[in-house]
């Protein structure tokens, strides 16, 4: 499995997805995305970062780059498609899952450790899992309210999409537990092929033991396969 | 072909939650205006040729389509004037 991980102008956590990916002993490359999807990929991480300096939505502008039209395509045939946090609203806003991440209830950039309760435990990212188990993960946006209403949140949620929920230390979700005001707690979720998934928490940076916490390997582990 | 203005107004749909706004309030109010509620838009003017009003408004309207809006979370309009 050769891991493409996009680079955009101001992505930031390409070279963490790389180092998590290779500490998993999967071989990834950072790919400029100007330069196109490599014809070996088998699997793309959309990485963080500040694309394009967030202007006009974090997300927005990296989502109309031609290189989204390859991913588009590779995500329907069934190439594993991750997108992690600035990375999840570049998958959102090029329609890769439904809805939209926008400002934090709290209008502040956040950068904490939050519990996730895993809500599928039979798809590629949770199958390291059993449902129902809460993982430490770090987050670290402004933009990460995760915004569906109506007829595509209940869709949502009876295609059984939600991949993670915020929760606390027991499973519990609450709006307490919710950190940036996102609909139903709602942390990453699935596109139209489960092999496809976008979550603003990061899973790279719980994967090597140095850094605090392994929580987020099993994640990663969707491309070891 | 004439030169004109396209304006397109970018706000959040009715009942979505705007943080910033609710930030800026709190900041009016704390320098003591009164007010009851306070909403903040997107404003973006773009002057380009087109062959009448309505085609000028046609391609503003594709330009927040495609771009400047996301359908999610926001609505937007669009207003034209001619270039003087």
């Amino acid at each position: 499995m050769t891991v493409s991980v996009i680079q955009f102008g101001g992505s930031n956590c390409d070279r963490d997805a790389v180092r998590a990916l290779a500490h998993l002993g999967v071989d990834a490359e950072r790919v400029w995305h100007e330069d196109g999807l490599p014809d070996d990929t088998d699997g793309i991480v959309i990485p963080g970062g500040f694309s394009y300096g967030d202007y006009l939505r974090a997300g927005a502008m990296a989502a109309r780059q031609p290189i989204m039209a390859e991913i588009r395509d590779a995500a329907e045939s069934g190439t594993p498609v991750l997108g992690v946090c600035n990375g999840a609203q570049i998958g959102c806003e090029a329609g890769l899952t439904d809805g939209a991440f926008t400002t934090n209830r709290s209008a502040r950039f956040q950068c904490e450790h939050v519990n996730l309760r895993v809500e599928r435990a039979d798809t590629p990212w949770t199958a390291a899992y059993d449902e129902g188990d809460v993982i430490e993960v770090p987050i670290a946006h402004g933009e990460g309210r995760f915004e569906i209403r109506g007829e595509r949140l209940e869709t949502l949620e009876a295609d059984d999409r939600v991949l993670f929920r915020y929760c606390d230390a027991d499973g519990n979700v609450t709006d307490e537990t919710n950190p940036n005001g996102s609909t139903a707690n709602v942390a990453g979720l699935l596109g139209a092929r489960e092999t496809v998934a976008v979550m603003m928490p990061h899973p790279e940076r719980a994967t090597l033991p140095d850094v605090g916490g392994t929580d987020g390997q099993g994640v990663l582990r969707a491309f070891s396969e | 072909m004439t030169g004109y203005t396209a304006t397109v107004t970018v706000r959040l749909k009715h009942g979505v939650l705007d943080p910033e706004a609710e930030t800026t309030q709190r900041a009016l109010e704390r320098l003591g205006f009164e007010l009851d509620d306070l909403r903040s838009a997107d404003r973006f003017e773009i002057d380009l040729d087109a062959a009448d009003a309505d085609e000028a408004a046609e391609r503003a309207g594709e330009m927040a389509d495609r771009l400047l809006a996301n359908p999610t979370i926001h609505d937007y309009e669009v207003a034209v004037e001619e270039l003087e």
